[in-house]
C-alpha cells in the first residue's frame, strides 16, 4: 500500500511534473522505506544488500544506548539539583510541560528523570533536523543529487553533542555551520574533509563559548553551578575527584564510567559508548583499529605526563583510567574519529591517525588550561591531516615493494 | 567620463574584483576588518597608495630599465607608503595604532605590486591612476563589506556604536566570537566570493 502511494506521488515529482525542484525529498522518502529500483548498468557491480543508507542506519542504532542514556542523565542531574536547591519548579516551559503530566520532578524516579531529559532534548533535535535537512533539500535540488543520510547521522550527532541548556537559535546557526560550511561547500557528504557534526560543536565553542563551556551549563537548572569532572581536576587537582563523587553514593570513577556526570547531552556515559563500540565493531561499520590505536595514544601520552609530574598543573597527574571515563574520550573514540568520511582508508594510517588523536587529546586536556576538552579539537586537527598520513603510507608502502622488487 | 576610463575605473569593482576574482591582499584583509572604522581607514590608504603609485610609476615607466624595475616600484610604493602612515599618525592615531604594521605591509600587498607591474608599466598615467583607484575600490568594498558584517555579528556595533544591544548589558543580542577572531573574516571572504561568483559564473576559475 505504502508503495502504491509512493509510486503515486512520484509521479508529481518527475522530470516535468508539478514538484519538480522537490524530487530529491521524493527520492530520499522512497529509497529511505524501500531498497532502490534502480540496478548497476555496467561494471563494476557488487552484491551486497548493505548499502549506504543501511551502513547510516547501523550507526543510528549504535547511538542509541547513548542517546537514551543521555536523555535521562539530563533529566537526573537537573533533578538532582532542584532538591538540592530546594526548587519545586522552574520557570521554563520544559518544566511547565513535565508539570501538567503531573511526573514530577524525583530524581529516584526514572521516568521523571527521562521526561524531564526529554523534555530539553527533543526541541534541540527537531531543530537541528529542521534547519540541517533545509539545507540538505536545497543544495540536493540547486546541485540536483540524492538527499544523503549522511545528514541522518550527524543530525543526530549534534544535539548529543551540546549541553541541555544551549538556546535552540544557536543550535539553528551551528547545524547550518557544520552543513554549509563543514559538508556542502566541499561537494556533500563523501567529499567532506571535517566531521560536520563535529564543525557544528567548534563553531558553537568559539562563537558563543558562554553557552557551552564553563561551569553553569551542564545542568539543565538556571543559577545552578557544576563543573564537569574534567574542569573540576583542572581547577583543583585529582584530590578533588577522589573525594567528590558522592552523588547517588557511588564513588565519581564509577559515576563517570557509567555516565551520571554532567556533561554533553550523549557523551557522558562510557558504558554506553562501549554499546555502541560493539555493535558497530560486530558489523564491521567502525574501524576497531582507531579505536584501539586512540586509546593507546592517550595512554602513551598520559603515562609520559605522569612521569614527568609537576607542581602547579594538576592534570599532569591525572592517571590513563580518568582520561578515559571524562569528558567526550570514549564517545569521540567510538562515534567520531572513525567516522568513514574524514578518518584515513588504509589501515596503517588509521593507526597513526587514531594514536595521535590519542596523544593530542591528553596534551590539550593537559598542558591548555583554557581548554579542559581536548576531545573536538584534536578530532578535527587530524581529519585535517588524514589525507596526508593516508598518501605518505601509500608511498611508503610502494617504496617497500619497489626495494623488495630490485632486491 | 570617457567610457574606456569608466571601464577602467568599474571593472575591478565587481567583474575583476582583485580579491574576489584574483584573492589578492587576502592578509590585511583578514587582519583589519574586526571593525568598520579600522577597514574604512586602511581601505582609504590603500586607494590612495595603489591610485598613486600606478601615476608614478607610469610617468616614468619609459626611463626603467626592464632588469630593475621591481627595485624602482618598489621605491616609489615604499614612499608613498610611508607618507600615508606619516599622515595617519598625525590625524587618527588611535585607528593608526590599531592597524599597526599593516599600514607598512602594504608596501608587500600584492594588489599594488599587481597593479604596478601589470598595468602602469604599459599603460598612460591617467589610465594607470584610474585603474589603482579602480582595485583600490574593489579592495574597498570587501574590507568595508567584511567590516561591517564582523563589526556587526562580532560586537553588535557600527562605528563602535552599539546596534545590537547585548545580552550581557540587558539586551537580546549575544555576540558571535567567532567573528571576531581571524577564521571568522575567512568565512565572511569565502562566502562572500561564493556570492559574488553565483552572481556573476564568469569569476570562476577554469577546472
Amino acid at each position: 500500500m505504502l508503495r502504491k502511494l509512493l509510486d503515486k506521488q512520484g509521479k508529481a515529482f518527475e522530470k516535468g511534473g508539478k514538484f519538480e525542484k522537490l524530487y530529491p525529498l521524493y527520492e530520499a522518502i522512497d529509497t529511505f522505506l524501500y531498497t532502490p529500483g534502480h540496478t548497476a548498468k555496467k561494471p563494476s557491480f557488487v552484491r551486497d544488500a548493505v548499502d549506504l543508507k543501511r551502513l547510516m542506519f547501523t550507526v543510528v542504532i549504535a547511538m542509541t544506548p547513548a542517546i537514551l542514556f543521555g536523555i535521562y542523565n539530563a533529566g537526573l542531574q537537573a533533578n538532582m539539583a532542584m532538591r538540592e536547591m530546594g526548587l519545586a519548579a522552574i520557570d521554563n516551559w520544559q518544566t511547565a510541560v513535565i508539570g501538567m503530566t503531573g511526573l514530577g520532578f524525583d530524581p529516584d524516579n526514572f521516568v521523571a528523570c527521562f521526561a524531564h531529559g526529554l523534555a530539553y532534548y527533543l526541541p534541540i533535535l527537531i531543530v537541528t533536523f529542521a534547519v540541517g535537512g533545509f539545507w540538505e533539500v536545497l543544495f540536493a535540488a540547486v546541485r540536483k543529487h540524492e538527499v544523503n543520510e549522511g545528514f541522518f547521522v550527524t543530525g543526530m550527532l549534534i544535539p548529543m553533542l551540546v549541553p541541555a541548556t544551549i538556546p535552540l537559535w544557536q543550535v539553528a546557526i551551528a547545524t547550518s555551520f557544520g552543513i554549509v560550511i563543514g559538508k556542502e561547500v566541499f561537494g556533500g557528504v563523501g567529499y567532506n574533509i571535517l566531521n560536520p557534526a563535529l564543525t557544528a560543536r567548534a563553531f558553537l565553542f568559539f562563537a558563543y563559548p558562554g553557552q557551552i563551556s564553563g561551569n553553569s551549563v551542564w545542568v539543565a537548572v538556571d543559577g545552578f553551578s557544576s563543573a564537569t569532572p574534567l574542569a573540576m581536576a583542572a581547577e583543583k587537582g585529582m584530590g578533588a575527584l577522589t573525594t567528590a563523587g558522592s552523588l547517588l553514593d557511588n564513588p565519581l570513577w564509577y559515576n563517570s564510567f557509567v555516565g551520571f556526570i554532567p556533561g554533553s547531552l550523549g557523551e557522558t556515559s562510557v558504558v554506553a559508548a562501549l554499546i555502541g563500540a560493539f555493535i558497530l565493531i560486530v558489523t564491521g561499520v567502525a574501524s576497531w583499529r582507531i579505536m584501539i590505536s586512540v586509546v593507546a595514544g592517550a595512554f602513551a601520552m598520559s603515562s609520559l605526563f605522569n612521569v614527568i609530574g609537576s607542581d602547579t598543573n594538576p592534570m599532569m597527574a591525572m592517571p590513563f583510567t580518568w582520561h578515559l571515563v571524562l569528558g567526550g574520550f570514549a564517545f569521540g573514540t567510538v562515534f567520531m574519529a572513525t567516522d568513514p568520511v574524514t578518518a584515513p582508508v588504509s589501515n596503517t594510517a588509521r593507526v597513526i591517525y587514531g594514536f595521535l588523536i590519542g596523544v593530542l587529546v591528553v596534551l590539550v586536556r593537559t598542558v591548555n588550561p583554557a581548554y579542559p576538552e581536548g576531545m573536538m579539537l584534536s578530532i578535527l586537527l587530524m581529519n585535517v591531516f588524514a589525507p596526508l598520513i593516508d598518501y605518505y603510507v601509500v608511498k611508503a608502502h610502494k617504496k617497500k615493494r619497489m626495494a623488495r622488487y630490485v632486491g | 567620463m570617457a567610457s574606456k576610463t569608466k571601464e577602467i575605473l568599474l571593472d575591478p569593482l565587481f567583474d575583476n574584483n582583485p580579491i574576489a576574482a584574483q584573492v589578492l591582499g587576502i592578509c590585511s584583509a583578514l587582519a583589519v576588518t574586526t571593525q568598520m572604522s579600522a577597514s574604512i581607514v586602511m581601505a582609504i590608504a590603500l586607494t590612495v597608495v595603489t591610485g598613486f603609485s600606478g601615476l608614478s610609476v607610469s610617468l616614468i615607466r619609459n626611463y626603467i630599465p626592464a632588469n630593475i624595475r621591481i627595485i624602482v616600484q618598489l621605491t616609489i610604493i615604499a614612499s608613498l607608503v610611508i607618507v600615508t602612515d606619516q599622515v595617519l599618525k598625525a590625524f587618527v592615531f588611535d585607528i593608526s595604532k590599531q592597524l599597526s604594521v599593516f599600514v607598512g605591509l602594504i608596501i608587500t600587498n600584492c594588489i599594488v605590486m599587481g597593479r604596478a607591474e601589470a598595468f602602469a608599466m604599459q599603460r598612460k598615467p591617467i589610465e594607470s591612476f584610474v585603474d589603482g583607484i579602480g582595485n583600490g575600490f574593489g579592495y574597498s568594498f570587501f574590507l568595508v563589506l567584511t567590516g561591517f558584517i564582523r563589526e556587526l555579528t562580532g560586537s553588535g556595533r557600527i562605528f563602535g556604536a552599539q546596534v545590537l544591544p547585548l545580552a550581557s548589558e540587558g539586551g537580546w543580542y549575544t555576540p558571535n566570537g567567532l567573528m571576531v577572531l581571524a577564521p571568522g573574516a575567512f568565512f565572511v571572504i569565502g562566502l562572500t566570493i561564493w556570492a559574488l561568483r553565483t552572481w556573476k559564473p564568469q569569476l570562476k576559475e577554469e577546472n
